[in-house]
């Protein structure tokens, strides 16, 4: 196990091209391996040559500028880009060892293993119990019961289960924008997926919803591999464990977070998150 | 303050050019209801629904043409209905940006603007002129194929407006894509779709050209869809074209009855998109 364990660590850090994350954080193992990545928006080259390490039971923010390709390296991780005709990504993305990018996959066990967050809420237009059920349901065969306990169960891990007991047939597109969020998240961690990628999950919610989701975050962080991309440094200096900046379409710099916000190795990194620039 | 003054003159302009112009196609509209209501109002009779057209000079209703124009329209919905919302999801959820999906949305405009007569004379070719005989299959078929381009356009308009966001969250949950239609995509567009049916049936319920060319008329009471059958919209054009005063009656009452019911569809149409509105 420690052997493995070192190994995965050492990969992840001659993959980041920099030194180690700093001793505040523990080490664990890496669930994603991100190399060589690229990716062409039909002729457009968005991101070059990234390789980075995710960890398990950890949260890993990317931050940027609008248009770095934060999102773009969010979106091939659970391969959402290819609903686009056009869109190409090269390199290899490793889940606990397999290429997720190698043809022949089914895609849809990979997503379901894989759960997404995007930036605006998107509650589908059914009740808020189908809504989580949902995802539940497209894999697994449940009696009633045991799928209402798992439904009670997402919806309290994403605390919303005490805002919404009484109104479980009501539709879900009747909620605020943070308790939409907060469903999605639910719906999201409902099919139990071993990832969690969020897309600026707070970007678009007030500063009190925000916070829910930040808590929220932290909360979840002890049962999965986070990936977050935020435009909010405060966020990614608050929220998360590794950093890692992105620029025109390349990994700068990535690292422990408390390393990337106090002692940047990158001069572009420094500029960006003193606000020199971005 | 010159400019303003030129601002607000040219702002009366406008809208005193725009009240004129609602005013003109109003105006046609409400006096065409006020001479179908005139008319009509008065030949109304219980006899309309409990007897069949009579010949000239003897009192009659229009039950044969009620139920022959209802069950041409039922038989066309149901055929035009799944076909035109199948291919409105082809073109936007699989050829959206297709070569063939151009294609297909290009014909199908062409289609929707296509002469009805034209469609008449199409199925008569291929369906009458090889039975050899007028029926109601024509007659719905034809109904059909004037419904199905309404259908393919308002189901790719609608399911166009469900952001891809939602899409983009079913498929990262796992979902192939077939379900994503059905269970996310459909839902979130069914007021629309469902409207554009009601606004189709509207349509062909009063065409008249298709059905000169496949199912005629019949003068008796039919059920027989292979045969000739009676419709709203043929007997009123051979009503009011007769020298029969009492035909003419029954005209203007199937007129009335006719515009009563696409009044009726429409409304319902918006009461129903509203309705499910509300539910967002």
């Amino acid at each position: 196990m420690s052997v493995s364990l070192a190994r995965s660590m050492s990969t992840a850090f001659e993959a980041s091209g920099q030194n180690g994350p700093g001793t505040a954080v523990n080490p664990s193992p890496a669930k994603v391996q991100i190399r060589n990545v690229g990716f062409h928006y039909g002729k457009f080259q968005a991101l070059k040559d990234v390789s980075l390490a995710l960890h398990d039971r950890r949260v890993t923010a990317f931050i940027g500028p609008s248009g770095c390709g934060k999102s773009t390296l969010l979106r091939i991780l659970n391969r959402i880009y290819e609903l686009y005709p056009g869109q190409v990504a090269t390199g290899e993305v490793l889940v606990d060892g397999q290429n997720i990018l190698a043809p022949g996959l089914d895609l849809n066990l990979v997503r379901a293993k894989i759960g997404m967050v995007f930036q605006k809420p998107t509650p589908f237009p059914m009740s808020i119990y189908d809504n989580i059920a949902f995802g539940i349901r497209l894999y697994e065969r449940l009696p009633k019961s045991v799928l209402d306990d798992r439904v009670e169960s997402a919806l309290q891990r994403a605390a919303l289960w005490n805002e919404v007991k009484d109104k479980l047939r009501q539709s879900g597109l009747g909620l605020s924008g943070g308790q939409q969020q907060r469903l999605c998240i639910a719906r999201a961690i409902a099919v139990r997926p071993e990832i969690l990628l969020l897309d600026e999950p707070a970007s678009a919610l007030d500063p009190i919803s925000t916070q829910r989701i930040e808590e929220l975050i932290a909360e979840l962080k002890s049962d999965y591999c986070i990936a977050i991309v935020t435009h909010n440094m405060q966020q990614a200096a608050r929220s998360s464990d590794f950093t890692a900046f992105m620029y025109l379409g390349e990994l700068v710099e990535f690292d422990a977070t408390e390393k990337i916000f106090t002692h940047p190795t990158e001069r572009r990194t420094e500029d960006y998150i003193t606000g020199r620039f971005g | 303050m010159r400019i303003y003054a030129r601002r607000r003159l040219s702002n009366y302009l406008v809208v005193g050019l725009s009240l004129c112009a609602t005013a003109f196609g109003l105006l046609f509209l409400v006096f065409v209801l006020g001479t179908l209501l005139i008319n009509g109002v008065g030949a109304l009779s219980p006899t309309l629904i409990t007897q069949s057209t009579p010949p000239p000079g003897s009192a009659g209703g229009l039950l044969n043409a009620i139920f022959g124009s209802l069950a041409m329209t039922l038989i066309a919905t149901l055929i035009g209905t799944p076909t035109g919302i199948l291919a409105g999801t082809f073109l936007a959820e699989y050829a959206h940006n297709s070569r063939l999906g151009e294609i297909v949305r290009f014909i199908n405009d062409i289609l929707l603007s296509a002469p009805s007569i034209i469609v008449g004379l199409f199925v008569s070719a291929i369906l009458v002129v090889p039975m050899g005989h007028f029926s109601a299959w024509a007659g719905s078929v034809a109904l059909a194929i004037i419904m199905i381009p309404v259908v393919v356009r308002t189901t790719e308009d609608m399911l166009n407006l469900v952001p891809n966001a939602l899409r983009e969250a079913a498929a990262a949950l796992g979902s192939p894509k077939w379900k994503i239609i059905v269970t996310v995509t459909y839902r979130s567009a069914v007021q629309g779709m469902l409207t554009g049916v009601l606004l189709a049936v509207a349509r062909i319920s009063g065409e008249t050209a298709p059905l000169l060319f496949t199912v005629l008329n019949n003068q008796f009471w039919s059920t027989n869809l292979n045969s000739q059958m009676a419709n709203l919209p043929v007997v009123i054009f051979q009503f009011a074209m007769s020298p029969y005063a009492d035909w003419q009656v029954l005209a203007w009452a199937g007129a009335l009855m006719i515009t009563a019911a696409i009044l009726l569809l429409n409304i319902g149409a918006r009461m129903f998109a509203s309705w499910s509105g509300l539910e967002k």
